[in-house]
């Protein structure tokens, strides 16, 4: 399967503020491209130009062939999108809001019905299907919001924050929904929470000041942090003298920081140079002066350092 | 059924669904009623004929058209529900067309409920009925032209208030641009041209003339080419302030 987003320089100003400048990617069935970025860099502008939306100030867009501008209505019938905060028709009840939705998609009677009834179940609002809108819970309005989106099985999903203000569970609920679907889509998402990246995605890319500064998979991303493949170590004080002075002493070490001693146990953690490996050498080392260790971890890197060095170079990581 | 239809029966089905339907209907009733026995002395008359209701109906849509038209963009705005409009499958053009008459439906629905006057009028005497059904067109005719230029305003706003405010002073001026309140404003320094062209605007003057009986082309043309005019900017306004 090719491309299924197209974008190619995209850009929008209003009045003297650049908010989306020059931006570049594609995207294909398969893939769930996280959009991160500080608020107001340029992600729901972004999104908004893609789903046809906004018109973009210059660039191009195509979705499933269809560019945006030129045939609007063929491209929008190739993408659900939710847009941000769920806007819903307050007077409305789900079922006759979906009804509303899915005629607009062009299903009529005995399909209608069933494709309805089939999303509603899929995004569990079974209970409240008659209820007014404005009386539900926000879950059940990012449910309706989300039902919308998916109820013409498009190959293209755009999802603005789409876990925005959900308790833990429903936040579940929502990423299982949007992995179970990944596999025949192609998917963006904008998020503020890092570890959805990591939960959901498999792309991610940030965005500042509305450019793309990087774009990669999750774990690329995590490989930037300063604290990837650094080693936690904890080990039984007394079995072990002089422990910091050893772990510096190996090759590919940083440096090693002493973390706080907790009944009876001593805690280390060394960061490598460049993000090498280094358990191998560590547990050896270990091994061969018979240390009682309690704890020997990798951390994989920290997202949200990479981010923050990434959005905001004037402060380094310290 | 094309989307302007189901974007007509959603929006239309809203009126009823909210108090908004009871409320308005009620009171145009009610306001019509008070209009046309009391300030316009349908009994001491003692004529079979209409006038005393019809005359009264700009100045009644002056103040309930606006507050139908409010809501048609400015909610949309608000709730941004219309990011979820327009990212669907659907032109502006659809959606301005389909909203619009809806609440134009609407109001033809809230005119053709006053049917007990038109009732009692045949009772009580000899009406020409010739009259008075072109005198209920050329009112519907009107509060077309009423909420088109409501439902532009509506668009450039998401605050309703301001948009009720904004389409009552545009619609009043279209209602009065025959007066001398208007006219003299620019007879002093105004060509004959310009002073015809501006007279020629009024609501008041186009809809005399049809409650009079006689449904000229030019009296039609003018309505629809009002609804056409304003209908065209809300697409163009929807198109240049959906960002906002």
């Amino acid at each position: 399967m090719g491309n299924m987003v197209e974008i190619r320089r995209l850009r929008k100003v209003f009045g003297s503020i650049v908010a989306v400048d020059s931006v570049s990617f594609t995207l294909s069935q398969g893939e769930v491209l996280g959009f991160l970025g500080p608020n107001g860099a340029g992600k729901s502008t972004t999104m908004k130009m893609i789903t046809g939306f906004l018109t973009p100030t210059g660039g191009t867009v195509k979705v499933n062939g269809y560019d945006i501008q030129d045939q609007p209505i063929e491209a929008k019938r190739g993408i659900g999108y939710l847009p941000e905060g769920a806007p819903l028709y307050p007077d409305m009840t789900p079922q006759s809001f979906l009804g509303f939705v899915a005629e607009m998609r062009g299903f009529r009677g005995e399909a209608l019905r069933q494709r309805v009834a089939d999303t509603v179940k899929k995004v569990n609002l079974g209970s409240v299907v008659h209820q007014r809108i404005e009386t539900l819970s926000k879950g059940f309005k990012r449910r309706v919001g989300l039902a919308q989106a998916i109820l013409h099985d498009p190959p293209v999903l755009v999802l603005d924050e789409p876990t925005d203000g959900l308790d833990p569970n429903q936040k579940h609920e929502v990423r299982t929904l949007i992995k179970a679907m990944a596999q025949e889509k192609a998917i963006i998402l904008s998020t503020h929470i890092l570890e959805e990246v990591q939960a959901v995605c498999t792309r991610a890319m940030i965005i500042a000041k509305g450019k793309v500064i990087t774009d990669g998979t999750p774990a690329e991303l995590e490989a930037r942090s300063p604290s990837h493949n650094a080693v936690t170590v904890r080990v039984k004080t007394g079995t072990a003298t002089g422990v910091l002075e050893i772990l510096q002493g190996l090759p590919g070490v940083k440096r090693v920081e002493a973390l706080e001693e907790e009944e009876g146990i001593q805690g280390f953690r060394v960061i490598p140079v460049k993000g090498q490996s280094i358990l191998a050498v560590i547990s050896r080392c270990s091994r061969d002066r018979n240390w009682e260790v309690v704890e020997l971890s990798v951390d994989r890197g920290q997202l949200d350092e990479v981010f923050r060095s990434l959005t905001m170079p004037d402060q380094a990581l310290t | 059924m094309g989307r302007v239809g189901i974007i007509f029966k959603r929006e239309l089905a809203g009126y009823f669904v909210t108090p908004i339907a009871a409320v308005f209907i009620v009171i145009f009733l009610l306001l019509s009623g008070t209009f046309t026995f009391y300030l316009g002395s349908f009994f001491p008359r003692g004529q079979a004929d209409l006038l005393p209701f019809f005359n009264f109906h700009p100045w009644l849509y002056l103040i309930l058209i606006p507050a139908l038209a409010m809501r048609l963009w400015a909610e949309e705005r608000k709730e941004g529900t219309i990011e979820l409009l327009f990212t669907l499958p659907v032109t502006l053009w659809e959606a301005v067309l389909g909203k619009f008459l809806a609440a134009w439906c609407f109001t033809a629905i809230a005119l053709a409920l006053t049917f007990p006057i038109w009732i009692t009028v045949n009772v009580l005497g000899e009406p020409d009925n010739g009259v008075i059904v072109a005198s209920y067109f050329g009112s519907l005719l009107m509060a077309g032209g009423f909420l088109a230029i409501g439902s532009c305003i509506s668009a450039v706003t998401k605050n309703q208030v301001i948009a009720f405010v904004l389409s009552v002073v545009v619609c009043l001026g279209f209602v009065l641009s025959g007066f001398p309140m208007v006219l003299d404003f620019f007879s002093p320094w105004a060509p004959d041209f310009l002073l015809q062209a501006i007279s020629s605007f009024s609501f008041f003057t186009h809809f005399t003339a049809i409650s009079k009986g006689i449904i000229d082309l030019r009296d039609l043309v003018y309505f629809l080419s009002v609804m056409a005019f304003w209908l065209f900017a809300t697409t163009l306004l929807l198109e240049w302030k959906k960002a906002e």
